[in-house]
């Protein structure tokens, strides 16, 4: 770690990289705007940003599981409460009972009032409180390698199989006539939602972790002309609004996570004028 | 000497959906090197049947696939083109990106192989598309350069069974009969069994080997102007005029 800290010192001889934790934040935000930039190309294509918001919701129900349980790291009662909550999801919207935006409503309001309600019962809930914004400043070195696995591991993920990701999204009878298994693509989709949602949550908060998924692709998406040009700007743009936002919050005092999100936020407009633009030309 | 020339044998499938049956007792036999046209009123479960091929809904009954040495197949590859493909337009996937990412397991979000790109360009000229299409997003085509997109999507890897659902929906007039030329140079060529789905009984008479009329079962099945001339076929289609006498 130390060797780390010595080449931000070098590349980055700034006041805010003098401080170990601001040192620990850029690292944690390195790793996880890409993250988001890369899964949030396929949440805006299969249009599940509804269905993100909804996992992040759950993740206070999840906290108050692991308080209930006695359980120290609330990580483990998250991830598995997301994840049985994602699928419970999909299950449900296989039934095509009602439409998926009702079914995600309802799911994402229960996530969200359980949460409530459970924290508020063990003792108040304003000791949670700090999950709804978040706090990058706060990560430590374990978390942060922890983070470099998961970003690792998202990315042979999507090495081995965005082409049957993409296929399913793009039509899933298509792509069933490809002997491709939808079903088993989109449950793994939704794990891997499920896991960057919970893991980063703590970081960046319940209220906004969603736009951090969907805004930097869904300006992408307004400036891609393929699948490489949409990944490529979207990561750029998450991790520009990522980098900047975090150093405009050390200036300015304000929350990291709601800056780099208003960063992320103006970029799409700009992109969604600059696509008008060229849609008129 | 093989006899046999079965490609795909259907036994008894019954399709059920939300108590309703939707097909009943389905058996047909499609052959090697014939062109199967399934005709039948909308709503008559062939578009069903199709789903029920590609193993998108449950049913009952077996669907059984052989190549074209009779051996038995259990996961066929099957080349669909629906009808309409129902997706999002707005979305960044190009022609390349879409047949780049069936034919190789390199991701396209790195972007394309060159020999697969090669691989999708000769395929665009073989089914009639212009190769420039390639760089295209699939939102911004035309019905006809859509239809032919995803006839060349279908046509790689070489599928056991082609499966086309009423696939001149969207296309002009001189399209559609490049579109048949191409289907019936594919039978003659590569001996692919194909299922045809089709309203139009001009086209069916003129492309067709053989000929199934559906009705939730199959009400008649052979050689396609024998079943043309069937009553069945006649009353489906209003080719008769039925009795004028008013009780």
């Amino acid at each position: 770690m130390s060797g780390i800290y010595f080449l931000i010192d070098t590349i980055l001889p700034f006041e805010w990289t003098e401080f170990a934790y601001m040192k620990n934040a850029l690292l944690a935000v390195l790793l996880i705007t890409p993250l988001f930039g890369l899964v949030g190309t396929m949440i805006v294509n299969n249009k599940m940003s509804f269905f993100s918001d909804a996992l992040g919701h759950s993740a206070l129900t999840g906290i108050a599981i692991g308080v209930l349980m006695g359980i120290d790291n609330y990580l483990i009662s998250m991830m598995g409460f997301a994840l049985l909550f994602a699928l419970c999801i999909s299950a449900v919207m296989d039934s095509g009972t009602s439409s998926a935006d009702t079914i995600i409503g309802v799911f994402s309001s229960t996530g969200l009032a359980l949460g409530i309600v459970l924290l508020s019962a063990s003792g108040g809930f304003a000791k949670y409180s700090g999950y709804l914004i978040g706090d990058i400043l706060t990560v430590q070195p374990a978390e942060i390698a922890m983070l470099a696995v998961i970003l690792a591991a998202v990315v042979v993920i999507w090495y081995l199989f965005f082409n049957k990701l993409m296929l399913t999204s793009i039509n899933a009878d298509l792509a069933a006539s490809k002997g491709i298994n939808t079903r088993l693509t989109e449950k793994l989709f939704v794990v891997i939602v499920a896991v960057i949602v919970t893991v980063s949550i703590k970081w960046v908060g319940v209220l906004i972790i969603n736009s951090l998924l969907v805004l930097p692709a869904a300006a992408a998406r307004n400036l891609a002309k393929s699948m490489r040009s949409y990944h490529f700007i979207a990561v750029g743009i998450s991790l520009f609004s990522g980098v900047s936002g975090l150093v405009a919050s050390y200036y300015t005092g304000t929350a990291a996570g709601g800056t780099i999100v208003l960063i992320a936020a103006v970029i799409f407009f700009f992109s969604y004028f600059l696509n008008r633009m060229r849609a008129k030309a | 000497m093989d006899t046999c020339k079965c490609s795909t044998q259907i036994r008894n499938l019954t399709v059920k959906k939300h108590d309703g049956v939707i097909i009943h007792d389905v058996s047909l036999d499609v052959h090697h090197g014939e062109i199967l046209a399934l005709i039948g009123r909308n709503g008559a479960g062939k578009t069903t049947l199709l789903k029920a091929l590609l193993g998108r809904i449950p049913y009952t009954g077996s669907i059984v696939f052989h190549n074209s040495r009779g051996e038995s197949i259990a996961n066929p590859r099957i080349g669909y083109v629906p009808q309409n493909l129902v997706f999002d337009r707005s979305t960044p996937v190009t022609v390349g990106d879409m047949l780049c990412a069936n034919m190789s397991g390199f991701p396209v979000w790195l972007g394309h192989k060159k020999e697969k790109l090669a691989q999708a360009r000769r395929l665009l000229s073989t089914v009639g598309a212009n190769p420039s299409l390639l760089g295209k997003r699939i939102g911004s085509l035309s019905g006809g350069e859509m239809q032919r997109v995803l006839l060349a999507f279908a046509l790689d890897p070489k599928p056991d069974l082609l499966l086309l659902d009423e696939p001149v929906s969207a296309v002009d007039r001189k399209g559609i009969e490049v579109f048949y030329d191409l289907v019936t140079s594919m039978r003659a060529e590569h001996q692919m069994p194909i299922i045809l789905v089709s309203h139009d009984l001009s086209h069916v008479e003129k492309y067709a080997t053989r000929a199934a009329l559906l009705d939730r079962t199959i009400l008649v099945s052979g050689n396609v102007r024998e079943v043309m001339k069937t009553p069945e076929v006649q009353e489906a289609f209003g080719l008769k005029l039925t009795g004028g006498v008013k009780q």
